[in-house]
């Protein structure tokens, strides 16, 4: 479709401003255009050496011992690394980021243990990343190879391979008496589901299964890090969080914060899995051995097979409903991958399964199991879509039985303002029946579908976003526009939106501020790029910097015009004595005069945006035209419209490409993606060929409505808007499939196997 | 260390020589020994188009030549798109229509885009989809990057007349 009756791109704009809700031009957009922007792997330093990993080879083995001997004497090494190496002490504080310390040296270079193929055992320095790599065919490993485990199912079974001979399964604030690979299982209740489903005229349960799925971000994993000769450690990498980089690395090397600089460069991709640290203490380490910087690239392998991807998991969900399909009981029970290492994200799953329900009786088991794949890591909504995915198709098969439109049964169930989760919160305002009723006005969805073997799905989603702590300093520089320092990386243009909420407070121009991307030496300590939280919390603390210069500003001009501050006021860029008519300046005037009249002004914000929740959440919902061949499986995506909650639009171009890639990567997760898993625990696809992200040719364009319900805690409304979009199109689609062919998929990727399969065991 | 070659090309409308191992490919050639690290690696087999460039007319992934190969022949990178300090219809078109969002893909797509539309100055968006299709981008869902290349297509035809 290349022209188009209807707007593909529409703003439900409730509130206008003068800079939020228009798109000028990013500010590193020409350095990006033309190859300029300096990434990861573009730093270079003198002296540099080039590091390379040694990967365990096996899922589930003991490391007897490691002789490294040969490595070091080969051409061009300058030094091997292993787990020895690093401190001992402490290894059970959790730092910062809620992981255990042991646990993240042990997933930086294995220990006694390597739990997954890629697990790092050994690194080397040396003067070329070739010369490097031949050294780590030198390094002997002696291996007892032991049998893996690979789905939640074989890690939960009696029996089963035990990875951590220490674990227990916490319950309840207890812990288990035998070694499990059941790290935690939690419940949460609401009401009493049993009676719930007593009163229900319609009860619906299903068992759904899904894969292993990666980030797939362009950019693989790259550090460099120099340990200085004064003991300083500087490390240059690609990160979404430059402050988390740095408290880990002080974790795993067991040296203080204050000694380590952490410059982030530009990041390409991360949508979660750069979060974590791999490489950058690894490089630290090398580099405190031979006294140079040392810089490791990953490559494509090494990152399907060594750093995090998002879990698989095995959830069941019920739910009951009367016959006018109002549901009364819901039960969900999730099991998820953690990896290698506890900590899967089956406890944010679990907060979001039932989120967009008011439904009165509820409970959910959640389970956090250990497996011997990579530690896995946030992904875009980080456990939202398994659960998403069994509870939508739920909902979709009750409306179905019940007669009922599949947008307006969730609309008599919506979550509300004053709606409680059976995890505790109780819902600020929100956007689900806003998102509800747009997708119910959207053209898309009464547009007739015809043709054979095409059938249309929706459904809808919820990521409760995070707040956490931003800071953001502004100079006013003489010509009248200002300088902004903030911490968040900018993956996907927060630049840009953090200057505009800075220049919208400043009644500047966009283009007058220009924001800069800063070291954790040269701005205040600054949370992850992740949660969706850059727009939300850092614009929130570009907007508090940017009142901190206004008020300076008011103050200087009380000064020069010897006049009450209280009588001045500043709007739109004009300051003006609300007394004199005359006394009147721009933005640009006063600029001007600071230097002759006490220096400049410079103005800081530092906030806390709250935990999880902050700011009530995003709410994402699609309509979904899909066509099945029914001669082989395959899925084509004919139509596709995203709507979504973005609370305030502050650029709506990158509201929409946050709309339409996290749509995209969530066709991919329903669709093609999975970690092809051999029984020896080997993945059999970790290429770019193999693991098949979505291409331009698998894909309509990616139709986008931002509808706009304020959050209630930001000054300018802004909720994130980096994930909850990932959550609905797995359902979205499943529901598409069932209306083209009859089935209910259970598993993901509904790939052309799959379909057929479910299509012959009808 | 195995001996280096001596390899005279013409990268970006200069004469260029340099020094390669015969196991270098041409992607690290551009990167480590030239400094152009415009392109970039996203996988180093072919299958992601972060490193794409022009090589005698046709766009190649750089990764999967070899340095030695360039001998006599001619290069285009992400550097040598734009005119000097003006912006190639497509960088502008990129730009306007926000179709970068961590941009590590962006140079690749402009530099094939670039080829599409001097090969077929009006394509449809199936072409623009097909043609593209060997460029992964994780970011946008590729919705703003076929828009931008339609967009650039435009203003380049109404540049002609």
């Amino acid at each position: 479709m290349t022209t188009t009756e209807y707007d593909p791109n529409v703003v439900l704009s409730t509130k206008e401003y003068d800079v939020i809700g228009t798109r000028p031009l990013r500010p590193d957009g020409a350095d990006k255009v033309t190859g300029r922007a300096q990434y990861g792997a573009d730093f270079t330093a003198t002296g540099l050496l080039h590091g390379k990993v040694l990967r365990s080879p096996h899922a589930h083995a003991r490391i007897r011992s490691i002789d490294t001997s040969k490595a070091e004497a080969a051409p061009g090494v300058l030094a091997v690394v292993t787990n020895a190496d690093l401190p001992k002490g402490g290894e059970d504080v959790v730092g910062g980021e809620g992981v255990a310390v042991g646990d993240l040296r042990r997933n930086v270079l294995a220990a006694d243990k390597a739990l997954y193929k890629g697990h790092a055992v050994a690194a080397v320095a040396a003067a070329s990343p070739h010369d490097a790599e031949e050294a780590l065919s030198l390094i002997e490993v002696d291996y007892e190879v032991l049998s893996p485990v690979l789905t939640v199912q074989e890690a939960m079974a009696d029996g089963a391979p035990i990875l951590h001979e220490d674990m227990r399964t916490m319950a309840g604030g207890e812990a288990g008496d035998e070694p499990s690979n059941v790290a935690e299982h939690f419940r949460h209740d609401l009401g009493d589901v049993e009676k719930g489903f007593a009163e229900s005229d319609i009860v619906i349960e299903r068992e759904f299964d899904t894969a292993t799925v990666h980030q797939g971000y362009i950019e693989p994993q790259v550090a460099t890090a120099l340990w200085n000769t004064d003991g300083r450690v500087h490390v240059w990498c690609s990160t979404q969080g430059s402050f988390w980089v740095r408290d880990e690395v002080s974790n795993v090397l067991g040296i203080p914060e204050s000694l380590i600089k952490v410059t982030p460069m530009e990041i390409g991709g991360g949508f979660g899995g750069k979060i974590p640290s791999y490489v950058e203490p690894v490089c630290a380490m090398l580099s405190q051995k031979t006294g140079q910087p040392v810089k490791i690239v990953m490559t494509r392998q090494e990152v399907f097979e060594g750093t995090g991807p998002t879990p698989g998991s095995n959830v069941r969900v019920k739910v009951g409903a009367d016959a006018q399909g109002n549901i009364k009981a819901a039960h969900a029970y999730l099991a998820y991958e953690a990896g290698a290492f506890k900590g899967s994200p089956v406890a944010a799953g679990s907060q979001c399964v039932f989120a967009a329900y008011a439904a009165p009786n509820q409970a959910i088991d959640g389970y956090d199991v250990v497996v011997n794949k990579p530690k896995t890591q946030a992904y875009r909504a980080p456990g939202a879509t398994n659960a998403a995915f069994a509870m939508e198709t739920v909902v979709s098969e009750i409306a179905e039985k019940l007669g009922i439109d599949p947008v307006d049964i969730r609309l008599k169930n919506a979550a509300r303002e004053g709606t409680r989760r059976a995890d505790g919160p109780t819902f600020p305002r929100i956007g689900c029946e806003e998102v509800l009723q747009a997708m119910r006005d959207h053209p898309h969805y009464s547009a007739p579908l015809e043709g054979p073997n095409r059938g249309r799905g929706i459904s809808i989603g919820y990521w409760f976003n995070v707040g956490f702590k931003s800071t953001c300093t502004i100079s006013v520089n003489h010509d009248g526009a200002v300088s902004l320092i903030e911490g968040s990386t900018d993956i996907g243009g927060s630049r840009a939106s953090v200057a505009m909420q800075a220049a919208e407070v400043l009644g500047i121009r966009a283009e007058d501020v220009r924001p800069t991307v800063a070291d954790t030496d040269s701005v205040g300590y600054t949370d992850v790029t992740g949660g969706s939280r850059v727009a939300y919390a850092t614009g929130w603390a570009a907007h508090d910097a940017a009142q901190d210069v206004k008020r300076q500003m008011i103050e200087r001009a009380s000064q020069i015009w010897d006049i009450d501050a209280a009588s001045i006021e500043m709007e739109k860029g004009v300051i003006r004595s609300t007394t004199d008519s005359e006394l009147r300046m721009t933005f640009k005037e006063l600029a001007a005069e600071l230097a002759s009249t006490g220096g400049t002004i410079i103005g800081s914000g530092s906030i806390d945006g709250g935990g999880m929740g902050a700011g009530g959440g995003s709410f994402a919902g699609n309509i979904v035209d899909v066509e099945v061949d029914p001669d082989t499986g395959k899925v084509t995506v004919l139509r596709f419209t995203c709507v979504q909650d973005a609370g305030k639009a502050i650029h709506p171009s990158y509201v929409e490409g946050q709309m339409q890639g996290g749509s995209v990567q969530g066709i991919g997760w329903g669709l093609n993606e999975e970690y092809f898993m051999r029984g020896n625990g080997e993945m059999a696809n970790s290429s770019l060929l193999d693991y098949r992200m979505p291409t331009s040719l698998d894909l309509p364009m990616i139709d986008t409505v931002i509808v706009e319900v304020p959050s209630p805690s930001h000054p300018f409304g802004v909720r994130g808007v980096g994930e909850a979009n990932i959550v609905p199109p797995p359902a979205a689609i499943a529901h598409a499939i069932h209306n083209a062919t009859g089935v209910w998929m259970e598993k993901l990727p509904m790939n052309p196997g799959a379909v057929m399969e479910a299509v012959w065991s009808k | 260390m195995p001996a280096k070659t001596y390899v005279q090309t013409t990268i970006n409308g200069e004469h260029v020589d340099f020094l390669c191992e015969p196991r270098q490919s041409l992607l690290e050639c551009l990167r480590d020994v030239i400094g152009l690290t415009g392109s970039k690696e996203g996988c180093n087999d072919g299958n992601c188009g972060a490193c794409t460039v022009v090589l005698d007319g046709r766009i190649v992934t750089s990764c999967l030549v070899l340095g030695v190969e360039v001998e006599g022949r001619e290069i285009t990178t992400i550097e040598g798109v734009a005119c000097g300090s003006t912006l190639h219809p497509v960088q502008t078109a990129f730009l306007e229509n926000a179709a970068l969002q961590c941009g590590i893909c962006t140079p690749g797509f402009i530099v094939a885009s670039k080829v599409l539309l001097e090969q077929n100055p009006d394509p449809t968006e199936h072409e623009i989809r097909f043609w593209l299709a060997n460029n992964l981008c994780r970011c946008t869902g590729y919705d703003k990057i076929v828009r931008a290349v339609q967009d650039a297509a435009v203003k380049m035809r109404e540049a002609e007349v």
